[in-house]
This record gives structure tokens, sequence and C-alpha cells, in this order.
């Protein structure tokens, strides 16, 4: 993975120093709250409900064990023993006090982490396939290319100030598991029929008040012209882009309203004009970025693990967790483990300092050093030898780590809500829970198969429940909670923004609705082998819409 | 008129604080002053712009509340959540330090 050169040392140590004198001149007053407040920002220092929260980056979600350590002991030392990952890949802390945020980010910058522009209207992290680099579907490890992009979006001169904030999301397999059409701007690594590799470059995604999903804008990029084309875009977007009004000032707005065509024109105008003035990575370059993310030293294996099978067939609880949560390699003989951080009464995406130490131990010792965060809020070990499942499992049921539940309905994704967040209208995580709840039973799980829940506390959707198959909003009516329910939305290349079924449900109601839903798919769904996606996208709305509302 | 308190929350901290009549910041609702008219409103946020000012404070605002038992108890849930601490984490915020106060103003 990256390692940092004297310059990003440099760097990271300078901007702490910098927030040092900033949040040391906030609390001696000569910087107002007003003057204050997108500088911290800008660091990644949000006032949330109860407490200050701040969000720190996992550039495209990648982590070594020893900077896993250093998360948990921060949470340890200066939260309250337990951490958030998002669906931005990040890691968030609900109560970090000002005053200690420049010791804390200088405990980061000590392995090689930072907080910048994880807020703000600026670039934010750039997020990746979790299994980049490991999965069996992949053309090419889109990581170097999102490091690439980091640095060079990193307190960019020209886009520091944009309309408003910028989420670009990179992936390089068959399925998207990095949810790219649901970006600003989302790359797909392409191969065209000469076998080169180049990006699709897609642009105008987004949730929100208006979900929309990317389109095209280049059907192929060579590869060597990436950061001049976003450069290009980037451009394009700061000088048409909405300033009016912030709920219509993301690039989503311009595309909707300009149209892709004339976007695309303008973009690669500007492109021609400026794609020889340097700002391309050297071939050099490139290869040196590349060279950190060189693939583990793996060995040659057979396919099979005799270990692994003969575990499989002797212990049926070892057998569903590697069913759901074991994903397949593109090296022979490894594989790709998820760890849930979801089900039961978890709050999703939360770990606990213990647990953020197990997992280090677990990438130290079995994953070539390699801990992924996927924007479902998971942890993934991405390079374990098929021999080591059995005990890997072991150390997880130990841990409290290892519900088998990757993928199934239980696996939800839930913002942090009205719990926590200024912006909710109504709370996110109970839901999860008491959802988590009834489909507690882990072969219920099993029959019902692959179902993305994805629940958000207020229409900002950092839930991302526009792209639920089971989409969940929280809104506030009349004091009371209420949730809309959304059916048929989807994260991969075939994406798709979920339609409201109907009148939303009280906060009483909402779990018993969810079961209405999943039991009419069990029921209508035209063999085990389908799945909810599948069926909906059969049947639609009109099945569910019966049984849900069939007593009003 | 509904009573009305005035909240913030602590700059050094983030913590969620009401003011008292003192002028000093508890962070026990049930610490705060009671406003019972738009006069007195007036009156605590104009010391509540003064602690913003003197950077005790940010983001100073009023609530209305309900008295319950010589307690307040805010109308909107949202404040309930700020005043007793999130509702997945019982062990967190007055919900933890106050069981039964907090569980008459849930």
């Amino acid at each position: 993975m990256y390692r940092y050169d004297e310059f990003d040392h440099g760097f990271v140590a300078d901007r702490v120093k910098q927030f040092r004198g900033q949040v040391s001149r906030r609390l001696s007053g000569a910087l107002a709250e007003e003057e204050f407040r997108p500088l911290r920002l800008m660091n990644g220092v949000y006032l949330q409900l109860h407490a200050y929260m701040l969000r720190v980056a996992v550039p495209y979600g990648t982590l070594s064990p020893r900077q896993m350590r250093r998360l948990a002991d921060i949470s340890r030392r200066y939260d309250r023993g337990y951490g958030h990952f998002t669906t931005r890949q990040n890691i968030q802390y609900n109560w970090p006090k000002l005053e200690d945020v420049p010791d804390i980010l200088t405990e980061l910058a000590d392995v090689e982490m930072h907080a910048i522009q994880t807020s703000g209207n600026c670039i934010r992290n750039v997020t990746a396939d979790h299994f980049a680099g490991a999965a069996a579907d992949e053309i090419e490890d889109p990581r170097p290319w999102g490091e690439i992009i980091r640095q060079w979006s990193s307190l960019h001169p020209e886009f520091s100030f944009l309309p408003r904030k910028f989420k670009i999301a990179v992936t390089g397999a068959a399925s998207d598991r990095a949810a790219v059409k649901t970006h600003d701007i989302g790359l797909r690594i392409v191969r065209n029929e000469h076998g080169e590799h180049g990006f699709e470059v897609m642009i105008g995604g987004g949730q929100g008040r208006t979900p929309m999903l990317a389109r095209t804008v280049r059907e192929f990029l060579p590869q060597r012209y990436l950061l001049s084309y976003l450069e290009a875009i980037l451009r394009v977007y700061n000088l048409y882009g909405r300033r009016d009004n912030k709920y219509k000032a993301r690039i989503k707005i311009l595309v909707h309203e300009v149209g892709i065509d004339e976007i695309r024109e303008r973009v690669e105008s500007e492109w021609a004009s400026m794609k020889y003035e340097g700002i391309d990575v050297p071939g050099e370059e490139i290869d040196r970025i590349h060279a950190y993310f060189a693939p583990p030293d793996f060995e040659a294996l057979p396919a099979s693990s005799a270990i692994l099978d003969a575990k499989l067939q002797s212990d049926e609880d070892f057998a569903r967790w590697h069913r759901n949560n074991v994903s397949r390699h593109k090296v022979d003989g490894y594989a790709i483990v998820t760890i849930p951080l979801k089900g039961g009464s978890r709050t999703p995406g939360d770990a606990t300092a213990e647990e953020m130490e197990a997992v280090a131990n677990l990438g130290e010792r079995y994953s070539f050093g390699e801990i992924r965060v996927s924007h479902e809020q998971n942890l993934i070990l991405p390079h374990v030898l098929k021999d080591d499942l059995p005990q890997i499992w072991s150390s997880l049921v130990e841990a409290g780590l290892a519900s088998p539940n990757a993928g199934l309905v239980t696996d939800i994704i839930s913002c942090p809500g009205l719990d926590y967040c200024t912006l909710a209208n109504a709370r996110s995580i109970p839901v999860a829970q008491r959802i988590a709840e009834r489909f507690a039973d882990a072969r219920r799980q099993d029959e019902i198969g692959r179902l993305q829940i994805k629940i958000s506390g207020c229409i900002n959707a950092c839930g991302h429940h526009h792209v639920g198959h089971i989409g969940i909003l929280g809104v506030d009516r009349k004091g009371e909670e209420y949730y809309q329910v959304t059916l048929g939305g989807n994260a991969d290349f075939d994406a798709d923004v979920g339609k409201i079924v109907g009148p939303a449900f009280s906060s009483d109601e909402i779990v018993d609705a969810v079961e209405k839903i999943v039991e009419r798919y069990v029921d209508l769904r035209a063999d085990r082998n389908e799945t909810f996606l599948e069926t909906y996208r059969r049947i639609g709305n009109d099945p569910f819409k019966e049984v849900l509302y069939a007593a009003r | 008129m509904t009573v009305k308190i005035i909240t913030a929350n602590r700059l050094s901290d983030g913590a969620v604080v009401f003011q008292t009549e003192s002028g000093v910041w508890s962070e026990w609702i049930g610490d705060a002053a009671a406003l019972t008219d738009e006069a007195a409103v007036d009156a605590g946020l104009e010391k509540a712009r003064q602690a913003v000012a003197e950077r005790r404070v940010v983001e100073a605002y009023e609530i209305e509340v309900a008295e319950i038992d010589g307690l307040f108890r805010p109308l909107r849930f949202r404040e309930r959540i700020r005043a007793l601490g999130p509702t997945n984490r019982k062990d967190h915020g007055n919900q933890a330090d106050r069981p039964q106060a907090a569980s008459a103003i849930a």
C-alpha cells in the first residue's frame, strides 16, 4: 500500500501545525466561529448533536494493521472506546474534544493518516472497490489511480472552493462494489478492443434529495490522461455549477439542467485546450505509485484446500459463515473474508477498540498486513489462505465478529441518524437494530438470500437508501418518526434508484412492513435462486403494495 | 406561552449544555433557567450571545419545554436526545448519569 514520502509527511505535519494554531486562536477568541467553521470542516471536524465529530480519511478504504491499531488507541484515549465506519470508507469518532483534535491529528499523522478534506466544498475521500487487488472478477486494481487522484486533489488551489462537496469513486472489476454511479465522478477501468486499459468516465451521480445516476461522459479515456480529464471536468463544474442554491449546487444538477451532451462538449473542449499543460502524471511516476500496490508474494497453490474442505464438511456453522462471508480471490488457494459490523444489537458500522485490534491482528497474521473498509460499513481481509479460513473463523468467533450475514437481510447500511446527526429528521440505528433482531435466525437469513436494506435518517441519504434493494428513509411527521420505503434500488453497474412503495410507516409499523415485503418476495420468487432484486425487477411494486396496504 | 430554555454546545468539547439562572452553563437540563415570557427569552438569548463571544459555547438557541415533576422535557424529540444521550447507547450521557430523572423526561 502507499507509504508517505518526505513530501507527504511534511505536508500532513504542516497541516496539523496549521490546524493546531487555528484551534488555539479559536479558543482564545482571535477567530470567531464563522471564520473557524470552514477551517475546521476542511479538517473533518463537525459539530453534531452531542459533541464534535471527527471524520478520518481512509483512502480508498485501505488500512494497515498499524493504522488500525492507532485508530483503536485513539478511540480509547480520546473518545469512548469505539469508532464508526462510514459509507465513504472513512472512520468517524463521535466524542472528541475540540482541544484534543490537534493531538489526535498528530497521532494520525504518525501512522500516515489525516482528516483533510473529509468535509467542506472540496474533493472528498476517493473510494474504491473494497475487494480491489483481490477480486476474481477484477480487470485492474483501481487503487493506484485512487492514490494519484488523492494527491492531485489534496489542497488543489483551484478546487478548494467548489460550489459544493465532490465525491469520486473508482472500480476496476466486472461488478461494481464501489457504487460509482452514485458519485459525482465514477471511474471504471475497462479494456478496449486492443486490450488496452482505460477509464469509462461517468459524471453527475448522487443521492440526497434528488437522486441521479451518473452518465457516461467518455466511454474510453486512456489512463495516462486521467488527471487532465478530471481537471477539465472540475473546471467546468467550478465555472458553471450553481452557487445560488446549496441544494442545487452538485454537479448532478448541472448535468441534469444542461444535459450530458452539452456537458460533454464543454468538458472535451476544456480538456482539448489544457491537456498538454503538464497536469498528467509522467509514466515513471505512474509506475512508482503502482509499485506501492504491487500484489503480495502469493504462493503458487492448488485451487482447493483440503483443510478447508474438511472443515466445510464437518462444521455447519463454519460452512454457513464461509458461504456468506468468503468471496473468490483472483489467486488460486486464496480467499477474501468479509467481517460484517452488523447484526443483532450492533450499531451498524461501529467497532470497539478491542474489535479493531482483533481485526488488526488478523490482518497482520493472515492477510499480508492488509485490511479494507467497505462503503457497506464492513471490514475485509482481502488476501487470506484458504487453508487459514478455519483458524480465522475461530478467531473471529472469539472476537464476536463472525456474524455469518454478509450481504444478507441483516447486513444493513445505516447512517448515524437522529441519535447523532444534526441534519437528521428521524433515527435510523434503532430501526436497523430492530430489523436485525426480527430476522436474527441464521437459517431464515440464508433462506431469504442476498438482500440489501439501506436506511437514512434524512434526505441527505448518507445511508444510501436510494440504492437499497429495500430503502428506508426516516422523516419527521408532526414530531413523530415515520419511515418511507422504496424498493428496487441497486448500487451496481446496473444501478437503479428505488421507487416509493406507498405512504410512510410509523416507527411501530416499519419492522412489520419490512417483514411483509420480505415474506412476499419469498412467496413470489421464481425459485430459491431468484434474488429479491431479480424478483422485484420481474414483478414491480404492486405485489408488495398489496400486502403492505391491504388493510388500509 | 410554553416555557423555553436556552441550549448550546460547549466550545471546548462540544458537550450539550443549558443556560442557568446565573449564566453558568450546565450539562443537566434540570438546571436550566425557565424563560416564561418573550422578554425573558430575549434576555436569555442576549446572555447566550455574550457566552458565545466569550468562547464558552457555540450555537446557542431557545427550545420549548414542558415542565414535568420539576424537570424540563423538551417538546422536540431531537432535543430530548440532545438532553439525554443517543438512544442506541444508553451508557452515554445524562440517561446514564441520571437514569431516574432521564426516564421521567424521555
